[in-house]
């Protein structure tokens, strides 16, 4: 191996790494929000510096790798796909973040499950691991199919929330006292359709790592 | 404990002040670059520290340099002790006409070193440390003049390192090769540095950042910066040095 691949490949782990991290805050912020569990909250919100950690480590090395090794082609690729991947797992972390807050901080030590049930939020949540997880394999493997595959998820994820309006205003109208944790939960769902749209972002960033397409502001290329 | 050092040095060629009051350390198996543009000092620089200039006339030294804590310019110092710690590979490869063998050997032989297993087997493990081997070792007795430019200089590579050096000065060693060869060199000079403490002068910026942990920036005689080479490529402190190494002058 060069100095240059060992350098990237380090870079790699470290992604991996926070990826895994913010892996683990979605799934416990569905675990934190599904059974009100505030532990699980706050094993999520103590995850969060962590993640910022990273995100700064990371954002250092890409910049000492392209001042000291001048990559070109699919390294310079790489090095400009993993800054931007950075950037939406840290965003991806803050959603989770925010739905562990409303847990932590709501007075309530459970939440009405017809609430969750018409809001859809474990199926949301559910749909977001996965593109995200899915996500991590497709760079893993320089997949640029399963990284397109992702799209579609996303879809799935818009169309449920595109009724988010209806369902949690008819949830008002029939229990008008739970007006406050019928918005929030609308909040969160707003926050997961974040979480689908940056798990997008970092699908179209592998997508030019592996095949140098920009797919960005080009829905017909992602067929 | 740093192994180089020079403390407050000018040097002059007849009236003409070549550098200008230069302190440096080089820690113990780092590889440190000096880069700037031509005629700035770099090559004198390294040449201090195996007393090279001494071949040159009309030259004086002020200041001090110190290899390995000892001040190599004071009297009694013996250069040709010197010159075995301290290596040398120069711009353009300059193997003698001998055969390969011979090449690696000759260190040995002239500091009086003939034991036939002592010889084959510092020659040997010079040209695997210089990663030269496993393309001459059926070819041993051929003449250097036989191999391609990247490898002669990969064989004065392993000729420097015949003798143990615990320092290796590499002058532009791969201004001259095309750019597989340099990045042979390149390589090597990354794993050479687990054993030695190298200084390269180079005029290449992206080589600098590539091989060198340390960079020193000179600029008609004198120190401009030196630092971390990552901080020096990332976040010059002096603007001339910002210049410089984004190509703006130089």
């Amino acid at each position: 191996m060069t100095h240059l691949e060992t350098e990237l490949s380090n870079l790699r782990l470290e992604l991996n790494e926070m990826w895994a991290l913010v892996i683990s805050q979605v799934k416990e912020s569905q675990a934190a929000l599904l059974n009100f569990d505030k532990e699980a909250a706050a094993e999520v919100l103590f995850k969060e510096k962590m993640v910022d950690v990273f995100e700064l480590k990371l954002y250092r090395d890409c910049e000492n790798i392209i001042a000291l090794y001048n990559p070109v082609a699919s390294d310079l690729r790489l090095t400009l796909a993993i800054i931007k991947i950075v950037l939406n797992l840290e965003r991806i972390g803050d959603f989770a973040k925010g739905i562990a807050k409303f847990v932590d901080k709501s007075p309530r030590d459970k939440i009405n499950p017809e609430l969750l049930k018409v809001s859809h939020a474990e199926e949301l949540l559910t749909s977001a691991l996965a593109m995200l997880t899915d996500a991590k394999t497709a760079l893993d493997n320089e997949n640029s199919r399963m990284a397109i595959s992702i799209f579609a998820k996303d879809s799935l994820i818009d169309e449920i929330t595109r009724g988010a309006n209806k369902f949690i205003g008819d949830y008002i109208i029939q229990y008008p006292t739970e007006v406050d944790e019928a918005l929030n939960i609308h909040n969160i769902i707003r926050k997961i359709e974040r979480m689908g749209d940056h798990c997008n972002n970092i699908a179209e960033e592998i997508v030019f790592y592996v095949e140098a397409k920009v797919l960005k502001h080009n829905k017909a290329a992602r067929k | 404990m740093s192994k180089i050092e020079t403390k407050d040095v000018n040097l002059y060629y007849g009236d003409f002040q070549a550098l200008k009051n230069i302190s440096m350390q080089m820690e113990e198996h780092t590889v440190t670059a000096l880069i700037g543009p031509s005629g700035c000092g770099k090559s004198t620089y390294l040449r201090l520290f195996n007393r090279m200039n001494d071949l040159i006339d009309n030259v004086k030294i002020e200041g001090e340099v110190f290899v390995e804590d000892e001040n190599i310019y004071q009297k009694g110092v013996n250069v040709d002790e010197l010159r075995m710690k301290v290596g040398m590979v120069f711009q353009k490869p300059n193997p003698f006409p001998k055969s390969i063998f011979e090449n690696v050997a000759y260190g040995l032989r002239v500091n009086g070193i003939n034991d036939k297993h002592i010889v084959e087997e510092t020659v040997v493990r010079s040209l695997k440390q210089a990663a030269l081997w496993e393309e001459v070792d059926d070819k041993l007795h051929k003449s250097a003049f036989e191999l391609s430019g990247g490898q002669q200089q990969r064989l004065c590579i392993a000729r420097a390192l015949a003798i143990s050096p615990s320092i290796v000065l590499m002058d532009e060693p791969a201004s001259a090769l095309d750019p597989i060869s340099t990045a042979k060199i390149e390589e090597l000079i990354h794993e050479l540095k687990k054993e030695y403490t190298i200084v390269i002068v180079t005029h290449n910026m992206q080589q600098a950042g590539r091989v060198s942990d340390f960079t020193g920036f000179f600029y008609i005689g004198e120190l401009i910066e030196f630092g971390r080479t990552v901080d020096i490529f990332t976040s010059p402190v002096k603007k001339q040095t910002e210049n410089y190494i984004t190509g703006r002058f130089g």
